[in-house]
C-alpha cells in the first residue's frame, strides 16, 4: 500500500551515510586530558606534601637530601640514619600506600555506582567491608600473627562478595535477558543480606572476646599507619589488574547509562560485564582493605566530586576518580598523622569531617547542572 | 526479514503472548496494532530477546537463539517505547551509543564510528545539536535522536515500540515520513507496534491485530482496518472511513452524543 499511495510524495531526496559530510566533526566525546592533568597536578601536591609533612619535623632540606641519598649517581650527602628511615621506611611506603588505597576505593565506587545505576553505591557495597571485618576479627580473637591479618581480611572480604553474588544472581528465570537473570537489585539486596549475617558473627566474635576489642576496632577504623613496603608489593599486582580491568570497561559503563535492557539491545552481555567489574574492583578493594582497614568515604564522596565538577562520563570519571581518590587519601593521611601529633587521628574520622562538608559544597554549587546518574 | 513461530511469553499465570507467528520480509513494514494490553510491547521485546518466551525467532535467516547479543544487535535495532535518557549525555555522545555492536568489547570507538554517526545525525538534521545535551532538546528532537542511535547500529532490521506515542499529531507524521524515507534508503525492514490506527494503516505495509496476545486479524491494510473487526477489539463506535484519495481513517465515535 505504501508504495502506491500517490497522496504521500517521498518528502526529501535521497542521502544516504556515506553520501553525507565524512568529517567526524559534530560527534565527539568529552576529552579526559584537562581533568586527568589537573587531577595528576593535585596527586603530585599530595604526594610531596605526605613526604614533607610529618611529626619529625624535618626540614625540605632533609627531606631532599634523604631521598637523593638513595639515587644511583648522587652528590655525597650528609644523611643521618634516622632521617633516611623516616623518608625511606615511614613516609615514602604510607604516601605510596594511600596512593594504591585510595584510587581503588574512589575507582571501585566509580565503577559500583555505575555498574549498580547506583548513586548511592560505594566499594564496600557487596559485603567487602563486613566480610573483611570478620576475617580481620577471626586472626585476631584466635590469637593468630599479625602478618595473618591481611591474608585473613582479604579472603574474607572477596567470600563475602563471591557468596553475594552466588545468591543474589541464582534462581532467576530463564532467557539471557539483564532482567531474567538476577538484576541489579536483586544482587544489592543479597549484598545487604550477607553484610548484616556477617556483620553479626563479627559483633559476637568481638563481645565473646573483649580482650582484643580495641585491637578490633583500631582495625575497623582503618589506618594507612602500620604501611611497609612488604605491604606495597603484597597489594600492588591486586590493584594494578584492578585499575586496569575497571578503566578497559569506562567505555561500556558509558553504554550502561541507558539502562540495562537498552544496553542489552545495543549488543552488551550485561551479565557478563557486572560479572567482570565486581571481580575487578572486588580483588582490588579487598587488597586494599587488607592492608589498610575500612576508610570509609572515599569511594563515594570522590567519584561524585568529580561528576559534579568534570562531568558524569565514565570514560572521564574513572580515571580521574583513581587520582583524584589517591590524592584525597594521601592528603587526608597527612591531616590524620599532624593534626594532634605526635597522636594520630583515625583517618576515616579526616575523611568524613574533611570529605562530607567539600562534597556538599560540590553538590550545591552543581547541583542545578548536573545529573547524578 | 524476520520471521517466528509460535512465541509464548507467560508472566506467572497470565499469558500476554500466545502463539503468536508471522514474518516481515526484507524492506517490508509489519504494524502492530491492537488495544492496550493486546501484547504489542511483549511481542517485540521477544524478538528483540529482552524476554523469556517460548518459540523461535529468525532473523536474516539465522536462528536469533543461536546469536550473542553483540550479533543480535548487528541485525535488530530497537526503538523502546520510553527509551532512558540520561540527562547530561550529548547527542554526540548518544548516537555513539549505537555502535557499541561495532566495537571491540574492551576498545573504543574508531575514526569510522564517528564518521557514520556524523552522516546520520546530518541525515536526521541533528548536526547542529551534536554538543547539546539531552535534557535541553525538545520531545522531537529527542525522539529523532533515539531514531539516529537505532540506525547507527546499521541493522537491517529496525523495532520501534510506539515511535510517535509522545510527539503531537504533525511531528507524529513528520517522525513516521523519516522512518518510511531511511527504511527505503537503506533498505530496512521495520516491525513497529503502533496506537494510532489511521497512521498505522497509512504507514505499514501490512497489519497484524493482536488481541489478547494472539493474532486476531493480519494481512493488507485493507483487510485488517475493517470497522467491524476492530468495533470487537476497541469496542463499538469505532468506524473505518474512506477518503476521496482513498485512505483509510479510523475514527471513534461518541457512545453518547454530544450536547451540540
Amino acid at each position: 500500500m505504501t508504495a502506491a499511495t500517490p497522496a504521500r510524495p517521498s518528502a526529501q531526496p535521497v542521502v544516504t551515510a556515506a553520501a553525507a559530510p565524512a568529517a567526524a566533526g559534530p560527534v565527539r566525546l568529552r576529552r579526559a586530558t584537562r581533568p586527568v592533568l589537573l587531577a595528576t597536578v593535585a596527586l603530585a601536591i599530595a604526594i610531596v606534601a605526605g613526604v614533607a609533612v610529618g611529626p619529625a619535623g624535618l626540614s625540605p632540606e632533609q627531606v631532599l637530601a634523604a631521598l637523593a641519598d638513595r639515587l644511583p649517581w648522587h652528590p655525597h650527602l650528609a644523611v643521618s640514619p634516622l632521617n633516611s628511615a623516616i623518608v625511606w621506611q615511614l613516609r615514602l611506603p604510607r604516601v605510596l600506600l594511600g596512593v594504591l588505597v585510595g584510587s581503588m576505593l574512589a575507582g571501585g565506587g566509580a565503577a559500583y555506582q555505575g555498574i549498580f545505576r547506583n548513586p548511592l553505591a560505594d566499594p564496600y557495597l557487596l559485603g567487602v567491608a563486613a566480610g573483611g571485618g570478620l576475617g580481620a576479627t577471626i586472626v585476631v580473637v584466635s590469637g593468630g600473627s599479625q602478618a595473618l591479618l591481611p591474608p585473613a581480611a582479604f579472603a574474607g572480604a572477596a567470600g563475602a562478595v563471591a557468596l553475594t553474588y552466588l545468591l543474589g544472581t541464582s534462581g532467576g528465570r530463564g532467557g539471557d535477558s539483564a532482567a531474567a537473570r538476577g538484576g541489579t537489585g536483586s544482587i544489592l539486596l543479597a549484598g545487604v543480606a550477607i553484610a548484616a549475617m556477617l556483620t553479626a558473627f563479627q559483633t559476637y566474635l568481638q563481645q565473646q572476646h573483649t580482650q582484643t576489642l580495641s585491637v578490633v576496632y583500631s582495625w575497623i577504623l582503618g589506618g594507612l599507619s602500620a604501611a611497609t613496603w612488604s605491604q606495597i608489593w603484597l597489594v600492588l599486582p591486586y590493584i594494578v589488574v584492578s585499575a586496569i580491568a575497571l578503566l578497559a570497561h569506562r567505555r561500556l559503563l558509558d553504554v550502561l547509562r541507558v539502562g540495562e535492557t537498552e544496553a542489552a539491545s545495543l549488543g552488551v552481555n550485561v551479565a557478563r560485564v557486572r560479572l567482570l567489574v565486581v571481580i575487578a574492583a572486588t580483588l582490588g578493594v579487598s587488597a586494599a582493605v587488607a592492608v589498610s582497614g575500612l576508610i570509609g568515604f572515599v569511594g563515594i564522596i570522590v567519584p561524585h566530586a568529580i561528576r559534579l565538577t568534570a562531568g558524569p562520563s565514565y570514560r572521564v570519571l574513572l580515571p580521574v576518580s583513581m587520582i583524584g581518590g589517591a590524592a584525597f587519601l594521601v592528603l587526608a593521611d597527612v591531616a590524620a598523622r599532624t593534626a594532634q601529633a605526635p597522636a594520630e587521628v583515625p583517618i576515616g574520622v579526616i575523611t568524613a569531617v574533611a570529605g562530607a562538608p567539600f562534597f556538599l559544597f560540590v553538590l550545591r554549587s552543581r547541583r542545578a547542572q548536573q545529573d547524578l546518574s | 526479514m524476520i520471521s517466528f513461530t509460535d512465541l509464548t511469553v507467560r508472566f506467572g499465570a497470565a499469558v500476554a503472548l500466545d502463539r503468536v507467528s508471522g514474518t516481515a520480509a526484507d524492506g517490508e513494514w509489519l504494524g502492530v496494532i491492537g488495544p492496550n494490553g493486546a501484547g504489542k510491547t511483549t511481542l517485540l521485546n521477544s524478538l528483540a530477546r529482552l524476554t523469556s518466551f517460548d518459540g523461535s525467532v529468525g532473523v536474516c535467516g539465522r536462528p536469533a537463539a543461536r546469536l550473542g547479543r553483540r550479533e543480535l544487535a548487528r541485525l535488530i535495532a530497537y526503538v523502546p517505547q520510553r527509551p532512558l535518557l540520561p540527562p547530561d549525555m550529548t547527542a554526540g555522545e548518544y548516537v555513539l551509543l549505537g555502535r557499541n555492536a561495532h566495537i571491540g568489547y574492551l576498545r573504543t570507538e574508531s575514526a569510522a564510528d564517528h564518521r557514520i554517526c556524523a552522516g546520520i545525525l546530518a541525515r536526521l538534521d541533528l548536526t547542529a545539536l551534536a554538543e547539546r545535551r539531552l535534557r535541553a532538546m525538545s520531545g522531537g528532537e529527542l525522539q529523532r535522536l533515539v531514531l539516529a542511535r537505532a540506525l547507527a547500529q546499521e541493522a537491517p532490521v529496525l523495532l520501534l515500540d510506539e515511535p510517535t506515542s509522545a510527539l503531537d499529531l504533525g511531528r507524529r507524521m513528520d517522525a513516521l515520513e523519516l522512518i518510511d524515507d531511511v527504511r527505503r534508503e537503506r533498505g530496512l525492514t521495520v516491525v513497529s507496534a503502533i496506537h494510532d490506527l489511521t497512521l498505522a494503516g497509512q504507514f505499514a505495509d501490512r497489519l497484524m491485530l493482536l488481541a489478547g496476545g494472539r493474532i486476531a486479524a493480519a494481512g493488507p491494510a485493507a483487510d485488517v482496518l475493517d470497522g467491524s473487526l476492530l468495533a470487537g477489539h476497541f469496542g463499538a463506535g469505532i468506524q473505518v472511513l474512506r477518503t476521496e484519495a482513498g485512505e483509510l481513517a479510523v475514527i471513534s465515535r461518541r457512545r453518547r452524543p454530544g450536547m451540540s
